[in-house]
């Protein structure tokens, strides 16, 4: 490697450092959450961090989900800007009502007089064999609640500067992680990255430009899709890929433009396609592009069943055939 | 602090003063004067409530949650608070508001429906209302441990029912407190009736039990008795600003009236249980008081009742002078940053308009 190349970084790495960036620059910045201490969470994701700036600033909390999302609604109140860590997706329901009743509506409620620049970060989705209610997407059910923006990063250098974008926007925002790829390295070099300066929190982002197909995905399916991009490529198809990044507010023009280019459409979530973020989506593309599509738009993604267990996971998690067969029903229907 | 089962009373019904032993000091500055405020305070709440249950009846209020029987829980807990306390209540708190200064008109857009909110919480450093049950019992821990990360000497109070400490938030509040040592006071106006609900169906213990299981001081007060509020607020109050923690107060009271105008209280409970209450009447009592020591004239009592009719008109006038906003407001501030949904559902909306005005 040549001193001059990006330094190649884990996903959860680039977390911790956006993190420490925020907690540098900004003494409001609060963590709080189950763990996040001495043990760093149970990722690791904020390894260091209560070492370094003091146990008032990165906070271990009672075993309380609502009570973690609850108080940082006080906190926020006194001028403090909270960025909670929920441990897993299937844990965040205690935390629901607080989430979607308080901390989604206060700004409204009080005509503006209060803010709620509250983060909740995720680690969210499956892949790791995990046992039950520690493999949800439940993106969706946050994405309907008004007042609240939802964002998934999922690679090293939109982690490091998505998570200090959240941090910094005055509306509360859902941080999810894509768990499964922690440990995925890519190119972040932190001391050329300025989250100010770089691609907005709400922008989605073509990651692999195509012609004949554009594949919308976010979190950890990014990685899915590009691979089946390569493959398809192998087999002389171009898929586009973008990289959703943004769930609310939706980049419906960068996916809108997108479409018109390639005609066709499929959307790839974990989540349960029922009901989800993939059929929102496929709505709005089919009012705005709906005389570009050559076909139906095409979802792929969990099925309408719980969670299934670790050995059945691979069934239910979208992978690169799935992917890749949706796209072929995008030219055969 | 005291005996769990203990209730803490400094005038009784029949308008006589107690002394107590670990109390009386905190209102011994308090005197006929001071009482008397006390006592008008309580006049002018019980008439603009009554005004606003009229307004409701004549359809200019969507709903209103009446106070009647609760005023010295809510007098005597407010008037304890300083300037830079805060509050955080549930939705009955109309007096708790008025002795933070809140304006007149503004208690009502919330129950009209003109605004989601009537004040802004940071100009009487008191949160609006929370309809969620409990919910705001978080808030108030989060905000007192704000407090001590800001190394500040101020407090917080939290309002809520007897029916809210079946709540998980309220328990999580607790321990929250608890375990950071939040200046908190959790002020549980045990009002009986959780709606339809007796507290019996909430807990087979005392109340005050509650906070005695997060390591807290509970006390236990006589709710109808402004100035034994008066002197444990005030006590939770100090031990919060010294760094103590929270404290527990179950503040044992009847809400007299419905739950909100919507109820029907001859439904579950008693005319005898309505009457044994009356007889506890918050105000009743100070009038004695005031009257035996030759603190009320009968030119006071004309005089408070005359201020209680003023602000009743007030209340009434800021009530029908409320206009409703107008359309496109309604997408404002649902975020504090731009939100390209918003604008575009704006944006469509608006044009809808135009087309209904073309």
């Amino acid at each position: 490697m040549s001193a001059a190349a990006p330094a190649r970084v884990p996903l959860g790495k680039a977390v911790n450092a956006g993190l420490r960036k925020a907690l540098a620059d900004d003494d409001k910045v609060i963590l709080m959450g189950e763990d996040i201490g001495k043990l760093g969470g149970v990722f690791r994701i904020t390894d260091g961090l209560q070492a370094e700036f003091g146990d008032k600033r990165v906070i271990d909390t009672p075993l309380a989900e609502s009570g973690i999302i609850g108080t940082a609604v006080g906190l926020a109140f006194r001028g403090y800007r909270p960025v909670c860590e929920i441990q897993f997706d299937g844990f965040i329901y205690p935390a629901f009502d607080q989430i979607v009743s308080q901390v989604a509506k206060l700004h409204h409620r009080t005509a503006g007089a209060v803010k709620m620049p509250i983060t909740i970060r995720v680690p969210f989705g499956g892949g790791i064999g995990a046992v039950e209610h520690h493999s949800e997407s439940p993106e969706g059910y946050f994405a309907a609640t008004a007042g609240l923006r939802v964002v998934s990063c999922s690679n090293a250098a939109d982690a490091y500067t998505m998570i200090q974008q959240a941090i910094a926007s005055d509306d509360p925002v859902l941080f999810f992680e894509p768990k499964r790829r922690y440990w995925e390295k890519g190119e972040a070099d932190f001391a050329a990255l300025d989250a100010a300066e770089a691609y907005p929190l709400h922008k989605a982002r073509v990651v692999r430009p195509g012609t004949d197909v554009t594949l919308l995905v976010y979190g950890p399916l990014v990685t899915t899709g590009l691979q089946a991009a390569k493959v398809a490529a192998e087999e002389g198809r171009s898929i586009e890929v973008v990289d959703l990044r943004s769930i609310s507010p939706l980049d419906m023009d960068t996916i809108a433009d997108s479409v018109r280019r390639t005609g066709r459409l499929v959307i790839a979530h974990e989540a349960p396609v029922f009901m989800g973020v993939g059929a929102e989506i496929a709505a709005r593309v089919s009012t705005e592009c709906f005389y570009h599509l050559e076909a139906p738009i095409r979802r792929v993604g969990g099925f309408a069943i719980p969670y299934p267990p670790a050995k059945l996971e691979q069934h239910f998690l979208p992978d690169v055939d799935r992917i890749l067969d949706a796209v072929d029903h995008t030219f055969t229907d | 602090m005291s005996d769990l089962d203990e209730i803490v009373q400094l005038v009784t019904i029949a308008g006589e003063r107690h002394i107590h032993p670990d109390f009386s000091t905190y209102v011994d500055d308090v005197d006929m004067a001071d009482i008397r405020k006390l006592y008008e305070d309580m006049v002018v709440v019980r008439r603009l409530d009554a005004e606003a249950t009229a307004l409701q009846r004549q359809g200019q209020l969507g709903l209103w949650a009446p106070l009647l029987g609760q005023e010295a829980a809510q007098i005597g807990s407010a008037r304890a608070l300083e300037a830079d306390d805060f509050a955080f209540p549930s939705y009955r708190e109309h007096a708790v508001a008025y002795c933070r200064g809140v304006q007149l008109k503004e208690l009502m857009p919330f129950w009209r429906g003109t605004s989601l909110s009537g004040w802004d919480p940071n100009k009487y450093n008191m949160a609006t209302p929370a309809i969620i049950i409990g919910a705001q019992t978080l808030h108030a821990a989060g905000y007192g441990m704000g407090v001590n990360f800001d190394g500040a000497n101020s407090a917080v109070i939290t309002y809520f029912g007897d029916g809210a400490t079946s709540q998980g938030d309220v328990a999580e509040a607790m321990g929250f407190a608890a375990s950071f040592a939040a200046p908190v006071v959790f002020f549980c106006q045990n009002n009986q009736w959780a709606i339809s609900e007796p507290v019996t169906l909430q807990t087979k213990a005392q109340i005050s039990h509650r906070g005695h299981g997060y390591g807290m001081p509970t006390v236990r007060v006589d709710g109808n008795d402004v100035l034994a509020v008066l002197a444990v607020t005030r006590a939770a109050l100090e031990l919060a600003r010294e760094g103590g923690g929270p404290t527990f107060i179950e503040a044992v009271t009847y809400r007299r009236g419905p739950h909100t105008t919507s109820d029907d209280p001859t439904r579950y409970r008693t005319a005898e249980d309505e009457a044994e209450w009356i007889r506890r009447d918050p105000i009743e009592r100070i009038r004695l008081l005031l009257e035996s020591a030759g603190a009320l004239s009968e030119g006071d009592v004309k005089a408070i009742g005359d201020h209680a009719d003023a602000a009743a008109a007030e209340l009434r006038r800021g009530c029908l002078e409320l206009e409703d906003p107008p359309a496109m407001s309604i997408f404002d501030d649902a975020y504090a940053e731009p939100h390209s949904l918003i604008d575009a559902e704006r944006r469509e909306y608006a044009a809808y308009l135009d087309t209904l005005d073309a």
